[in-house]
């Protein structure tokens, strides 16, 4: 029981602000001690840890590409081209992204969005100039806005990509249940992950109407 | 086979690159950080577990007294607005080319037999971020050593976040291997009665929630909770039906993700990425559709699990 002190040492490292980073490694230190696990074996099991997690960081090989188009201009186009359409709306131009995102990852899409191939160089400065169309914006609002970009990419993927049955998760549930004796079809899982698929586009579309009326005020 | 390895060692010559970009410009912390990490991300399938470690924790040290990075020169505003109008949508072209190579290679290079195929998404990716460089340095007229310095300056303006993934992955390893699932689900079953079908849906979805937010990620909490509530409770006890409880449940698990600084790539990084002074405030805008969703998910399976209205 002893381990659990590793989530008081994230939960209370993250609400004092301390450097992310510093708190995981403390975490993982603390966590490893507490389980009895002497001092130079968690830091191996760490070093190990981190070393087999490197498919994670892999994404970062688009930086140059979205670098060089944003030396381009690409964000002042994008937010050219959005100041021209008077429809476009932060909310509406949200709530089409978060939908597109959505139907797209129900596909098997997943890799259509992503927060720095897609949010930074185009969803959110196009987000921006929709809302400055009504008035120039404080920083708070354009953080709020930005923030908004960033939430509609990850709501769409999330309550999407579930509706594809070859997707992780649908794999994983079909892998424990199999162990526990049940055997069910992929195409089963996916189906029920449809009635949650639209109770989040109807309730953060919902939002973001909210959102345009507080951002026309 | 062109698999991870191959990757690994690409993103670690890019990140190489970045640090001795850094110690040119005498930024020497940033150039040690990167550099670091460039060591681990090439080099760490041959590194003694315990040197990477004492990396990680040089990394966080790092980290926490500041990278201090220097600005870049870049193009500025006046020079990308005359850009943007001569280039015109053509500035999309990369951008999209990303994504569009991605899928193609996700469904083509499996009958190639070249590549791994459990990695072929990511060498997917790589293919398409290579792709999308190649149409940039085309539009944009730019070499190579433009495009590394333009991609230090987002990597400078992201900083130790763009880490902070790898090493919340690298905390799951070690919670994993200190037993901290059963730890929790204990403490979960053990305080809270379950008499009737309805209250075992509703401490399911929450566990699944809260167990994702102290684990970041909802496929850890999965197992736990479903060995846990799931399977014995609502399946065995009530007569629910295993496929919705497993589905619906997941889905509250990614409820939890939503407000979770521990998934920082989905919630922390895009801060980074957007350059927001609020850490938090991707988690604070995404929080109230988590909230109301679970509590839809909790209805949602309370009213179908157990098959009486279906």
């Amino acid at each position: 029981m002893l381990v659990l002190l590793g989530i008081a040492v994230v939960v209370i490292g993250f609400a004092v602000r301390l450097n992310p980073l510093l708190v995981v490694v403390l975490a993982a230190l603390v966590t490893g001690l507490c389980a009895g696990i002497d001092l130079p074996a968690v830091v191996a099991t760490l070093g190990k840890s981190f070393v087999d997690s490197r498919f994670v960081t892999v994404v970062w090989i688009v930086l140059p590409v979205v670098g060089l188009i944003e030396r381009g201009g690409v964000r002042e186009r994008a937010r050219t081209l959005i100041a021209g359409m008077r429809a476009a709306t932060t909310g509406r131009l949200l709530i089409v992204y978060l939908g597109l995102r959505q139907v797209s990852a129900a596909l098997g899409l997943t890799a259509l969005g992503g927060q720095v191939q897609m949010v930074r160089p185009l969803i959110a400065p196009m987000a921006e100039a929709a809302a400055e169309r009504e008035r120039p914006l404080d920083d708070g609002t354009r953080e709020l806005v930005r923030a908004h970009a960033a939430a509609a990419d990850n709501i769409g993927v999330f309550f999407g990509e579930d509706v594809f049955i070859a997707i992780g998760s649908i794999l994983l549930i079909k892998g424990f249940l199999e162990q526990n004796g049940i055997i069910v079809a992929p195409a089963q899982l996916a189906v029920w992950a449809i009635p949650t698929a639209l109770l989040a586009f109807a309730i953060h579309a919902t939002r973001l109407v909210l959102l345009d009326r507080r951002l026309r005020k | 086979m062109i698999g991870l390895e191959q990757l690994y060692v690409l993103v670690g010559l890019l990140f190489a690159g970045f640090a001795l970009d850094q110690a040119f410009d005498r930024a020497w912390r940033s150039a040690l950080f990167w550099g670091c990490f460039a060591v681990l991300m090439g080099a760490g399938s041959w590194l003694a577990p315990l040197a990477s470690g004492a990396l990680v924790i040089v990394l966080a040290l790092l980290a926490a007294i500041g990278l201090k990075p220097k600005p870049i020169v870049t193009t500025d505003a006046p020079a990308r607005e005359a850009s943007a109008s001569r280039l015109g949508n053509r500035l999309f072209v990369p951008a999209l080319a990303i994504p569009f190579v991605t899928v193609l290679g996700t469904l083509l290079l499996p009958r190639t037999g070249w590549v791994v195929p459990k990695d072929v998404t990511l060498v997917a990716l790589a293919l398409g971020a290579l792709a999308g460089l190649a149409l940039a340095m085309t539009i944009v007229r730019a070499g190579p050593m433009t495009a590394m310095r333009e991609g230090r300056r987002l990597v400078d303006s992201v900083g130790w976040a763009a880490v902070l993934p790898q090493a919340l992955a690298a905390l799951g390893g070690v919670f994993a291997a200190a037993g901290m699932g059963d730890a929790v689900a204990k403490v979960v079953t053990a305080t809270i009665p379950i008499d009737t079908g309805p209250v075992a849906v509703v401490i399911y979805c929450l566990g699944m929630a809260l167990f994702t937010i102290v684990m970041g990620n909802a496929f850890a909490a999965f197992p736990v909770m479903t060995a846990g509530i799931g399977l014995p409770l609502i399946v065995h006890r009530f007569g629910g039906d295993p496929v919705i409880m497993s589905a619906v449940g997941m889905l509250s698990g990614f409820c939890g993700t939503l407000l979770t600084p521990m998934a920082a790539n989905f919630n922390i990084v895009p801060a980074a990425v957007l350059e927001l002074k609020d850490r938090y405030k991707v988690i604070k805008v995404q929080a109230p559709t988590a909230f109301v969703l679970l509590a839809a998910n909790m209805a949602l399976m309370a009213l179908t699990v157990f098959k009486r209205w279906i």
